[in-house]
């Protein structure tokens, strides 16, 4: 780098650098974040519809009542505790722990099918579709945005399971991991969202 | 496989050699055959495919245009049906606003962005192609409608109730309402890719007080369209189940809100127009100075208020909806937020003014049309001002003055400077210049057709004639400039055909041009014309806003280097930056040609296509296709087979994960 000062340039530094994906250096961490952003802004215009439309509503809203805690209140934990599964999965292989963090993938898939079960029973319980009326419309439409979202981090879970148990990350190579586990738990924060918007907010009145 | 996992290199800085070229032509080059063609991930050659694209789309959305100014230059004239009409008008629009207007931009921003910003391809190379091929699907999509002759005919903004099923019982805005969803998801992962690579893939030293305005321009764009698509694909989708399923939402029968289409619509779209002019006006910033002999003045204040056009552009979507019935609070908020909003755009007007003031005009034809476009945003600034004021709204909206401001911002802001790039661009796309001569009677055809057929729109807006109408009596005083309109149009369209001609004739015989025809500033006019498959032989590292320009100005406190820099030969490999201060900060292993893609647009495809006719099994079938091409897209730590590496070195670290 002797012509350096000869063109009176910014130094040339030329450390090591860490090649591909390293940690939250790929590409695709980034990427997530934006793909978040556009998901949680879908959230929000369809809370936005929700409460445009209950405002507006002429007379009870919800026309039946508050929906009911039984099995959406458990249903809540189990997904936060599925988030917090996943979380200690991914802790652990920047240690380099692996089985941990297959041990951490395989909960946390297991209780996100266990989520949408208990959901599906749910909503075969209502005994009402979609087309019932105004607030079931919104009802099952943002939930259900919401469960092809779980669907999505349940596949997204098992194919990071596959992967894990084939050994295809160590401490340094886990950037599918934390993209996985991020967008899980963006997931999980949404359906909180959700869950204080249809369950709890109706309550308050 | 043994998986050689290389954590960290020092890259070798080497000055650029012919060797090291050849090498790197090898393993940036896309494959020949069908796997180069459904393969390629070069930004490049998606950047040309989308250019062409969406001209082909403007070409028929421009022949609709005039099948109705035909319609439309006398009174009482019956050469369209009013059916055929809605159809023709709507799907005018939906072409040149959705089809056209935006992929035009993307696509000269992923032409341009790895040029401008010093890197070989943007920063999620397979997302980019992703976005492409969905895209063209979504396009033949809403195509499709009008073949089978169920084009949309609710106008691009497709109000309920008249969308509703039982107001247009056919699949019409079925097609529409699916055809915009699935336009949204290219446009969605488009932009994220664009911010990945605004905020990684710039030279080393670009700063964020370095960059082209043009990528300021599109990257504030992306990262809207990232917040208010989903608006539109919702509002769309909520339309599908209204129409397929039975939901309530637009139904005021059981207590639904048409307004609510309104509302979600205009969220979208408000910000939308914006998304589509401000890279075009990064184009004009960046053009400007070639052709001036100067540097943009104010660079900082564009830049700035290109970032607070969209800002406050989130805001003012309500004045689209003043004459629905609102509160006057809301009436006052939207209309003071809609008449500030000109502030921004001004601040670029005037530096644009001051940039050509204090220069050295060149009068290239691409000047001509920047210069232009000036005098258009100016008139179509001031009609959108006049507009942003409640009590005149009210008196023209729905008018053809709306349809006259309109056109003047969207052609007068998008095309035009499309125009001025392709004749700015053109040489370091092809390595030959268009023709001169030929350019300036394309750019006076056009400015002077376009401004005979729009101006007089005004003045019938103000006699009241109201926009979406097939046809008008005689005697209510349209006539005559209903028929300066259609003239003025055609004289418009011979100016694009005569665009057309010039590159054809300029592909096949233009005058050679080097590198650097016009002596231009920054990074792109440092490479060859047309730039090879990598770039850059070595990465450049960068010191000033104009690293050509540093002997002449002397403003930089170091000096760019474009000969000397980081190899990065290992494979596809190039230089992850910081995101304020462009530091060197990773090697990023970028991906070979992949057919992963296009399998998934179309299993896209074949989702949309199954929702269209309620086809649960076609659904299915689309999601399981989409499921698999996604699986083996991400799948960690492949080798590269067939790669031009995988002979002789050892494969490095996995490509990126998307």
């Amino acid at each position: 780098m002797s012509d350096v000062a000869l063109h009176r340039s910014d130094e040339i530094r030329a450390p090591a650098l860490p090649v591909g994906s390293i940690g939250n250096q790929a590409s695709g961490y980034f990427g997530v974040w934006w793909v978040i952003i556009t998901e949680a802004s879908l959230f929000i215009y369809l809370i936005f519809g929700y409460a445009y439309c209950a405002m507006q509503f002429p007379g009870k809203w919800p026309p039946s009542g508050p929906p009911e805690l039984t099995l959406a209140l458990p249903d809540t934990l189990i997904l936060i505790l599925s988030s917090v599964a996943v979380a200690l999965g991914e802790h652990a292989i920047k240690q380099g722990k692996r089985a941990r963090l297959t041990l951490g993938l395989v909960v946390g898939f297991v209780l996100g099918i266990v989520f949408v079960a208990i959901q599906l029973k749910e909503w075969a319980s209502r005994g009402t579709t979609l087309a019932s009326n105004l607030y079931y419309s919104f009802y099952f439409t943002t939930t259900g945005f919401h469960m092809a979202h779980v669907v999505v981090g349940i596949l997204i879970l098992g194919a990071l399971t596959i992967w894990s148990a084939l050994g295809k990350f160590d401490s340094v190579r886990n950037s599918p991991v934390s993209i996985g586990a991020l967008y899980w738990h963006f997931v999980d924060a949404v359906w909180i969202v959700l869950f204080t918007t249809y369950y709890i907010v109706p309550r308050l009145k | 496989m043994a998986r050689h996992t290389q954590l960290t290199q020092t890259p070798a800085i080497v000055t650029a050699n012919a060797e090291l070229a050849e090498r790197l032509h090898k393993v940036w080059e896309t494959e020949p055959g069908i796997k180069g063609f459904l393969g390629t991930v070069d930004h490049k050659e998606i950047g040309i495919r989308y250019i062409v694209t969406s001209f082909i789309f403007l070409l028929i959305g421009g022949v609709e245009a005039l099948i109705l100014r035909v319609q439309l230059a006398q009174p009482d004239l019956h050469v369209l049906s009013p059916e055929q009409y809605n159809q023709l008008f709507t799907m005018h629009g939906v072409s040149m606003i959705f089809l056209y207007a935006m992929p035009v931009l993307t696509g000269f921003s992923n032409y341009l962005w790895p040029l401008l910003l010093g890197a070989r391809d943007t920063a999620l190379p397979r997302v980019n192609a992703l976005s492409y091929w969905l895209y063209l699907f979504s396009g033949l999509f809403i195509y499709a409608s009008f073949f089978m002759g169920h084009a949309p005919n609710d106008g691009w903004f497709n109000y309920v109730p008249y969308a509703n099923r039982q107001y247009n019982p056919g699949p019409n805005i079925d097609f529409y309402s699916l055809g915009m969803i699935f336009l949204g998801i290219s446009t969605t992962v488009s932009s994220a890719n664009f911010v990945v690579t605004a905020m990684r893939t710039r030279a080393a030293g670009m700063s964020i007080n370095r960059i082209p305005i043009l990528v300021w321009g599109t990257l504030t764009s992306s990262v809207a369209n990232l917040i208010v698509i989903p608006a539109v694909s919702l509002a769309f989708f909520l339309l599908y189940l209204d129409r397929n399923y039975g939901t309530k939402f637009f139904q005021p029968q059981s207590g639904g809100q048409p307004l609510l289409w309104q509302h979600l619509f205009w969220i979208f779209a408000h910000p939308w127009v914006y998304a589509i002019v401000l890279p075009a006006m990064g184009m004009v910033s960046d053009g400007l100075p070639i052709f001036c002999r100067r540097p943009l003045v104010g660079y900082t204040l564009v830049a700035l208020s290109t970032m607070a056009t969209m800002a406050i552009g989130f805001g003012v979507w309500t004045h689209h909806m003043f004459a629905t019935g609102m509160s006057d609070l809301a009436l006052s908020f939207f209309s003071g937020v809609s008449i500030i909003i000109a502030v921004p755009s001004a601040v670029a007007v005037f530096a644009w003014i001051a940039t050509i003031w204090t220069g050295r005009p060149v009068f290239t034809a691409a000047f001509h049309f920047f210069a232009g476009m000036i005098a258009l945003f100016v008139i179509g600034g001031v009609s959108g001002f006049m507009t942003g004021s409640v009590p005149v709204d009210w008196q023209l909206t729905d008018t053809y003055f709306v349809v006259a401001h309109l056109h003047y911002v969207l052609i007068g802001i998008n095309v035009f400077p499309v125009v001025g790039a392709i004749y700015m661009w053109f040489p370091k796309v092809t390595g030959k210049f268009l023709d001169e001569r030929l350019g300036k009677l394309n750019f006076w055809l056009m400015f002077v057709g376009f401004n005979l057929a729009f101006f007089p729109m005004h003045i019938s807006g103000l006699l009241g004639m109201p926009r979406r109408i097939y046809t008008y009596p005689h005697d209510v005083g349209w006539s005559a400039w209903n028929l300066i309109t259609s003239i003025g149009a055609f004289l418009f369209a011979i100016g694009v055909l005569l665009l057309f001609h010039n590159i054809a004739v300029s592909l096949r015989r233009g005058k050679h041009a080097g590198a650097n025809p016009w002596d231009g500033g920054t990074l792109e006019w440092a490479i060859p014309s047309p730039p090879p498959p990598y770039n850059f032989v070595v990465l450049p590292t960068v010191a000033s806003r104009h690293p050509l320009w540093e002997d002449r100005l002397d403003d930089a406190p170091g000096r760019s280097r474009l000969d000397t820099g980081l190899a990065l030969d290992k494979g596809r490999q190039m230089l992850g930056t910081s995101v304020v201060d462009a530091e060197p900060a990773v090697i990023l292993q970028m991906p070979f040609d992949s057919y992963a893609p296009f399998t998934l647009a179309v299993g896209t495809t074949i989702i949309f296509v199954g929702m269209l006719y309620r086809s649960w099994p076609g659904m299915a079938a689309g999601a399981i296709i989409t499921g698999i091409a996604l699986l083996l897209w991400l799948w960690p730590g492949r080798l590269r087979e067939g790669s031009p590496e995988a002979a002789n070195e050892p494969p490095f670290a996995e490509p990126d994960h998307v």
